[in-house]
């Protein structure tokens, strides 16, 4: 236990325990659950350390009287009524300090950002809602947010039930077929936040994280902006000839590239994959070398995964990685 | 009571070496194999039950030290994910329904009839019954297991990943069926509980002398009896959905699929106190016994046992609490899982009272409820916070839960059940266990449960979801499930010990005497292990502490007719004598039954036509079962 | 309550643990050497497997031929399999056969359970359709789909118009029910009801 302990004081002290942590909050979700958790496990703390000092009392207290008397017990029974009544106080109060801050963390007013999530065995297909005058756009795996401003996000499943959660800045919520879910959320400054699904979900459960990617709001702008755009024709001789394979081969008929014949709807959008932190749903970072390594085995990589490996000669796979990397 | 009601037949006319006789001729199990097979005795088939539930724990264990060994660095390439699934799933499985629901309800079928003083259990057909479907169910998960069709859908399977469309095969059906054999099982042994408790007690043990683990038994067969429809109407639903597409869990035809949820946690939360309530009962016969005083409120107690019962179907919305339901909604659910922690406490509170005026006496028996204070009260503390709502949206799914579950289930149940073990063993087989072994095995199991599962909470709180079969390297949870894993070679070494001193000292243990404790309830009475008809009389109970208040031989009635099994039927309150009862004998026939059905369900899962041709073997083993074979417990 | 009686209580008792205990042993013994012998659920088909699925011969007229040796070693895992039937059946609203074969009654495209198979029920003979195309409207799928992919759904298809319904076929969908599921055997319920858009020159009733 002392060891136990230990571990604990110091991943609470430490708090700073990677970017996917209840306890290292930067929206005001997070923050007011971390408050709650601190709280609430502070309390508890030290009712554990009451009740165990106790029990090494009543076992190792020194002379004990020769029989019971009737005022002993009376107290006995006193102390037991004490506590079950403390217990009923504490309890109480803990219900109440549960049910304010359920309150501050409630589902955002309707003229908020709203984002669609999309939860696929086991990939994140998002949504980001047009305008009028701008059209709507989709990518995968990762969601940008203004920081400073609540976000709306509306929670779909298109085949399991998923859940997404991003501890440092809320909560979790399921994401269920036949429902639409809806969950606030919020980042206080700029930096990149990784989420998980959380509901069990099939083979690749493991392997299916989201990016929350904070930003100022001038440069989420920026990034909105590019992300409407159709994809660029590569200037690199590599990459042409990989987009030229890209479409030819099986790949478009699952993928969809905006501003080419690609338009498969089963796969993640790559329009502008080559923009995003990772690939594969948080499996590795966005480089030339992963994309080939992806592409070329997806079944070692992540078993069971909905990609096939398609047969690719080594200058088939080396362009389309490169066709990959330039759609920024 | 008609029948020859002449004298001779009555236990009244003989002195103690003649009735033995008398008795054993006609209450013992014939031998050999045949003899096994058809038995009836609620000891031997109690013992068997305890056995097989063992035997499946320690197989869950094994697939637990299986996840452990995958888990113990990033990206380990030694089990897959199709494997992982499947052991995670049948480890939750086999432990909640192979293990934790029989094994408790197991001790009860042993120790309830001793307990209450009668001869058998009610119903002892239907109990012989019972342990061949739980058999048979547990057969079925392990076989497909290591037929690598083992269900890969978690232990609560839920809808759509468990439903048609996406769980192939017919892994989930394994699971589902299994869910009927053992329900099937567990119903038949809550209703012989809870008739035994109220109709077959010894003569004056009105309801304020039941002993507190009886109490216990009954409000947990009431919980099963109340729960485990709604599991079997889930997973029947499901076959269905699954075998001749009824739509109950289609949103696109108007199913839902939080209602396979709903179903699901209304009997999944009172599934955690059937496991625990009887814990509760053993904590409080080994506490009144190794602190030499009764517990302390009897009557608070009790009425925390029922509390518990009725609060623990109030609450199994606090495992939907990300479902997407309705906040107010769920704020109350939280209200009434915080609420059941006052009578958790009031049971905690009444022990501590107790250890306080008793002189504690350290054997192992004690040093495991010692373990399991230690262990609980953080499980208890940690599902108040997982009951409150915005606490839960963060750990739920996490580490954080499965530590908070063990510590409740193994910190809570299964210390207390091996504190059980320790102190009923001489009364199971007429041995002792070691106490030095013993001392070890406390020690080892509780420093490393506590070293394996502690450090989870934390690793829940950094942001590790359940039931993952693998994690990336660049995440900060390595070293902690190193040292997890590592720790769990000890929890494994603490049990392992645990079953070699089993198996040494039911082979040769010491001889224990009939009350090696100085115990004072009524099992300690007869001898260890007790004869077939259990007590040669019945005894005559004249307070709670039945045997302590008497300093010389316990009161027995008599009148019983030795010629046939029989035994006391009383009334429920006040235990006054009501009639005599033929008890039935041994029969090959709950073992055909049991048969029948097993091939009906497993069939079942295959074409629905099962159903109809199998209920005709059925039909005949149950007509076989119920016709009159002229022998003398026939008679009215 | 003598010593006699425990004696025989224990004479009576040991032979029950022990004979469950092994009993549990054997079985599960039994069943680990049988699922030793079992294939497990193959997730990643090795690259020269997949390349010989390729290599199937026809006969000349297009419509029957013999699978590659190495199908059969892998234990016919196409028509065989529970998860690779799944993923076939996943593949169908993938690639939108819907669209010209409706929910397996035809539509633009023929009908797969009116018992009547234009190119024959085989394996070979679906696979065939699926990857090279085929007269009147049929595309090929060869750029589209992996053969791996193509054997999946051919064996899916397949299931669709079996007229001895598979255990390993998939159940229903979660989707709106428009008719029975493979599992069940569409095609003799359809069959018997006389299906809708069945194709003119139906052939005759299995």
């Amino acid at each position: 236990m002392r060891v136990a302990s230990a571990l604990l004081i110091s991943a609470v002290a430490s708090g700073c325990s990677g970017n996917q942590s209840a306890l290292d909050p930067h929206g005001a979700p997070a923050i007011h659950m971390e408050h709650l958790i601190i709280g609430i496990v502070a309390i508890c703390t030290v009712i554990w350390v009451v009740v165990m000092v106790m029990l090494g009392v009543a076992l190792l207290r020194g002379p004990r009287a020769a029989a019971d008397t009737a005022k002993s017990e009376a107290w006995l029974a006193m102390t037991v009524v004490a506590a079950v009544a403390a217990t009923v106080i504490i309890i109480a109060g803990l219900t109440i300090a549960s049910f304010y801050t359920t309150r501050d963390i409630g589902v955002p007013k309707s003229d908020a950002l709203t984002i669609t999530v999309r939860g696929q065995q086991w990939w994140w297909q998002v949504f980001y809602a047009g305008a009028d005058a701008t059209p709507g756009f989709q990518t995968a795996n990762e969601i940008h947010i203004p920081i400073g401003t609540d976000v709306h996000l509306r929670l779909e499943s298109a085949d399991v039930i998923h859940s997404f959660w991003v501890p440092s800045l809320a909560g979790k919520q399921d994401l269920v077929p036949g429902r639409s879910n809806s969950m606030l959320l919020r980042a206080e400054k700029p930096g990149v936040y990784r989420g998980q699904c959380a509901e069990f979900c099939g083979l690749q459960h493991s392997h299916m994280a989201i990016m929350v990617v904070a930003e100022a709001p001038a440069d989420y702008d920026r990034w909105a902006a590019s992300q409407r755009g159709d994809a660029t024709m590569p200037a690199d001789p590599d990459a042409a000839a990989g987009r030229g394979a890209f479409l030819a081969k099986p790949c478009a008929a699952c993928h969809t590239i905006r501003g080419t014949a690609a338009n498969g709807t089963t796969g993640p959008d790559l329009t502008h994959i080559g923009s995003r932190l990772t690939i594969a749903a948080g499996l590795a970072e966005t480089t030339r070398g992963s994309l080939a390594a992806w592409i070329a085995d997806p079944q070692t990589l992540k078993p069971g995964n909905n990609m096939p490996m398609v047969p690719l000669t080594s200058a088939e796979l080396q362009n389309i990685s490169a066709y990959m990397e330039s759609l920024k | 009571m008609t029948g020859r009601d002449s004298t001779d037949s009555r236990d009244t006319g003989f002195n103690d070496g003649e009735l033995d006789h008398r008795l054993a001729s006609v209450w013992s199990t014939p031998p050999g194999l045949w003899g096994a097979l058809s038995s009836v005795d609620h000891k031997i088939i109690g013992r068997r039950y305890i056995s097989t539930a063992f035997v499946f724990l320690a197989l869950g264990g094994l697939l637990a030290l299986l996840m452990r060994l995958q888990l113990a660095q990033p990206e380990a390439r030694f089990i897959g994910p199709d494997r992982y699934n499947q052991i995670f799933t049948v480890h939750g499985t086999n432990m909640m329904f192979l293990f934790a629901v029989p094994v408790m309800q197991a001790m009860a079928v042993y120790l309830v009839p001793l307990m209450v003083g009668t001869r058998n259990i009610a119903f002892p057909r239907l109990n012989a019954f019972s342990y061949w479907m739980y058999l048979a169910g547990g057969l079925l998960l392990w076989i497909a297991f290591v037929l690598d069709t083992g269900p890969d859908i978690g232990w609560f399977a839920y809808v759509p990943l468990s439903g048609p469309q996406y769980a192939a095969g017919k892994r989930a059906d394994i699971w589902a069926q299994m869910i009927t054999f053992t329900e099937v099982s567990a119903l038949a042994v809550a209703v012989e509980i809870v008739v035994t408790v109220f109709k077959q007690r010894a003569p004056g043990m009105s309801l304020d002398r039941i002993p507190l683990f009886v109490w216990s038994m009954l409000v947990t067969s009431f919980l099963v009896i109340l729960a485990m429809p709604a599991i079997m109407i889930a997973s029947t639903s499901l076959i269905l959905d699954r075998l001749v597409e009824t739509h109950l869990f289609n949103p696109a035809e108007g199913g839902d699929v939080l209602l396979w949820q709903h179903l699901f946690w209304f009997f999944g939360h009172p599934e955690v106190y059937i496991i625990f309530l009887p814990a509760v009962g053993m904590v409080s016969t080994i506490v009144a016994t190794f602190t030499r005083r009764p517990v302390f409120g009897y009557l608070a107690m009790v009425m925390a046992l029922i509390a518990t019962g009725v609060l623990a179907f109030g609450l199994w919305v606090h495992h939907m609490f990300v479902a997407g339901l309705p906040r107010l909604g769920e704020s109350f659910f939280t209200a009434s899982s915080m609420a059941i922690a006052v009578p958790a406490g009031l049971q905690i509170f009444c022990w501590l009272a107790t250890m306080w005026a008793g002189k504690p006496i350290f054997k192992t028996p004690f040093l495991f409820v010692i373990g399991f204070m230690v262990t609980f009260v953080v499980g208890g503390l940690t599902g108040v916070m997982v009951a409150s709502v915005p606490f839960d949206t963060q750990v739920h799914d996490t580490y954080f839960v499965v530590a908070h579950f063990h510590y409740v289930l193994v910190g809570g149940a299964v210390f207390p059940l091996l504190g059980a073990i320790y102190y009923w063993f001489p009364k199971l087989t007429g041995r002792m266990m070691s106490e030095t072994v013993g001392r070890w095995v406390f020690g080892l199991i509780f420093a490393g449960f506590n070293l394996t599962f502690f450090p989870m909470h934390i690793l829940g709180l950094r942001g590790m979801p359940r039931r993952v079969y693998t994690y990336q390297p660049e995440m900060p949870w390595s070293a902690l499930n190193l040292f997890i894993s590592l720790s769990a070679s000890i929890l494994a070494l603490g049990f392992l010990l645990f079953f070699i001193d089993v198996i040494r000292s039911a082979r040769s243990g010491a001889a224990a005497s009939s009350n090696p404790w100085g115990a004072s309830t009524l099992e300690w009475a007869t001898s260890s292990p007790p004869p077939p008809y259990n007590f040669a009389r019945l005894p005559v109970i004249g307070s709670l502490e039945a045997l302590s208040d008497q300093s010389t031989a316990l009161p027995v009635a008599t009148g019983l007719r030795v010629d046939r099994r029989e035994l006391l039927v009383s009334s429920v309150v006040e235990a006054i004598p009501e009639a005599r009862e033929s008890s039935a004998g041994d029969s090959i026939w709950p073992l055909w039954a049991a048969l029948a059905t097993t091939a009906t369900l497993i069939w079942s899962i295959f074409t629905p036509w099962a159903v109809v041709w199998g209920s005709i073997p059925v039909a005949i083993a149950l007509i076989g079962w119920f016709w009159p074979k002229g022998v003398p417990e026939d008679e009215s | 309550m003598g010593a006699q009686n425990r004696l025989t209580e224990r004479t009576i008792a040991n032979p029950a643990p022990a004979f469950v205990a092994g009993a549990l042993l054997l079985l599960i013994g039994v069943g680990a050497l049988l699922g030793w012998l079992r294939q497990p659920r193959e997730l990643r088909l090795d690259p020269p497997a997949v390349a010989d699925l390729d290599q199937f011969r026809r006969m000349p007229n297009g419509i029957s031929g013999t699978p590659p040796e190495s199908y059969f070693a892998l234990g016919k895992p196409y028509e065989t399999d529970a998860y690779n039937l799944s993923q076939g059946k996943r593949l169908y609203t993938w690639f939108d056969c819907a669209t010209c074969h409706g929910d397996g009654r035809g539509g633009a495209g023929p009908s797969f359970l009116d018992g009547w198979w234009l190119y024959g029920p085989e394996m070979v003979s679906i696979v065939a359709s699926i990857r090279d195309g085929r007269p009147h409207g049929m595309p090929a799928f060869r750029s589209r789909m992996t053969i791996e992919q193509i054997w999946q759904l051919a064996g899916y298809v397949q299931t669709i118009g079996s007229y001895t319904p598979k255990i390993a076929a998939p159940s229903r969908n979660d989707n709106e029910h428009t008719r029975p599921a493979e599992n069940r055997g569409p095609a003799i319920i359809l069959f018997d009801e006389g299906p809708l858009g069945a194709h003119p020159d139906q052939g005759p009733s299995p």
